[in-house]
């Protein structure tokens, strides 16, 4: 009980913070209110079908099979298997989390989970197709070509910079969570 | 699109019932789980979008990033993307608009390539999920692209 309590104190804060607002900014209120409830009919419209397939992945995938599809050793495959999930996934960036914890945990390598990421913030084939629909053609696949580049780059660079240790303790940070 | 999404997990849910009931069952639970856990960090992160979302209007950012905001415009729009979490379903109708009423090409990319990539309002849960450094590294780097996407962007769409 008093953990969860210490786990929701930030929201508690929060909606104290929004009862404040209804007292002195009433229509700031209600268009927070308003806006609030859209995100969240949003995130419950999209994140069940994430998590599930999280549970399933968690439960059917061996280590090993992971280790050997998006371990370090991965090379291409493992790069072209994690542009596949970022790009076929639903839902927020922050959705992708959970989802990079879970590879993590069954040994995928930090850079293709941050592909993974990537390729979920951008390259999203659903989004692609609505982006071309109000930002026009052009732009949309400039901006998809420089994207492949661009995620690329973020993940080469950041296992370059972070180095063995620190990716080790990633992996192990990723193993103890509690989640 | 939402569509797709529960259609490929019923199935697999289906499959894996069909392979063994134990087994789905403990996914299930895994499922619940893990999104009971960053539960509180959702909700916090709906209420903080609710609030951002309505300082900031349209018509304000517009005037912000016009085509003649130039460095400026982009650093600005860049750390407006930052910052705000709108899904890309009402971005880029948003963006259009933005463009239509005056903003520039080289700053609504910024605006877009940071509002995907770079999240301030969600980096405790990622240094929680991955560390500080690696955090902010990876948001670090993602910024500095955006400016990059920004300059070939305007370049290009001239």
């Amino acid at each position: 009980m008093k953990k969860t309590f210490k786990r929701y104190r930030l929201f508690l804060i929060m909606l104290g913070l929004y009862g404040v607002l209804y007292f002195v900014e009433q229509n700031l209120f209600i268009a927070s209110t308003t806006k609030a409830y859209n995100s969240m009919i949003e995130m419950v419209l999209v994140l069940p079908p994430v998590f599930i397939l999280l549970g399933l992945l968690d439960v059917w995938v061996k280590r090993e099979t992971m280790v050997k599809a998006m371990g370090n050793d991965s090379g291409l495959m493992g790069i072209l298997l994690a542009f596949f999930l970022g790009s076929a996934a639903a839902g927020p960036l922050y959705a992708a989390f959970p989802v990079a914890l879970t590879l993590l945990r069954k040994g995928s390598s930090f850079k293709n989970v941050l592909i993974m990421i990537g390729a979920w913030s951008t390259t999203k084939i659903p989004l692609l197709l609505f982006e071309a629909a109000s930002m026009g053609l052009t732009f949309t696949v400039t901006r998809f070509l420089i994207n492949i580049f661009g995620i690329l780059g973020i993940a080469f660079i950041s296992e370059k910079v972070l180095g063995h240790k620190e990716l080790d303790e990633i992996h192990e940070r990723a193993i103890q969570l509690e989640i | 699109m939402d569509n797709t999404a529960y259609l490929i997990a019923f199935v697999a849910l289906g499959i894996s019932f069909f392979k063994s009931k134990e087994k789905t069952l403990q996914a299930l639970k895994k499922a619940w789980k893990s999104f009971e856990n960053i539960l509180p960090q959702f909700l916090s992160i709906l209420l903080l979008i609710g609030f951002v979302l309505s300082i900031l209007t349209p018509q304000q950012i517009s005037s912000l990033i016009g085509g003649d905001s130039g460095w400026w415009g982009v650093m600005l729009a860049s750390i407006l993307g930052s910052i705000t979490l709108i899904p890309g379903f009402i971005a880029f109708p948003l963006a259009a608009a933005l463009i239509q009423s005056g903003a520039g090409y080289m700053q609504i990319a910024a605006f877009i390539s940071t509002l995907m990539m770079v999240g301030i309002v969600t980096i405790p849960m990622e240094i929680k999920f991955f560390g500080k450094k690696a955090a902010y590294l990876r948001n670090g780097l993602a910024f500095i692209f955006s400016l990059l996407v920004a300059l070939i962007m305007g370049v290009i769409l001239k």
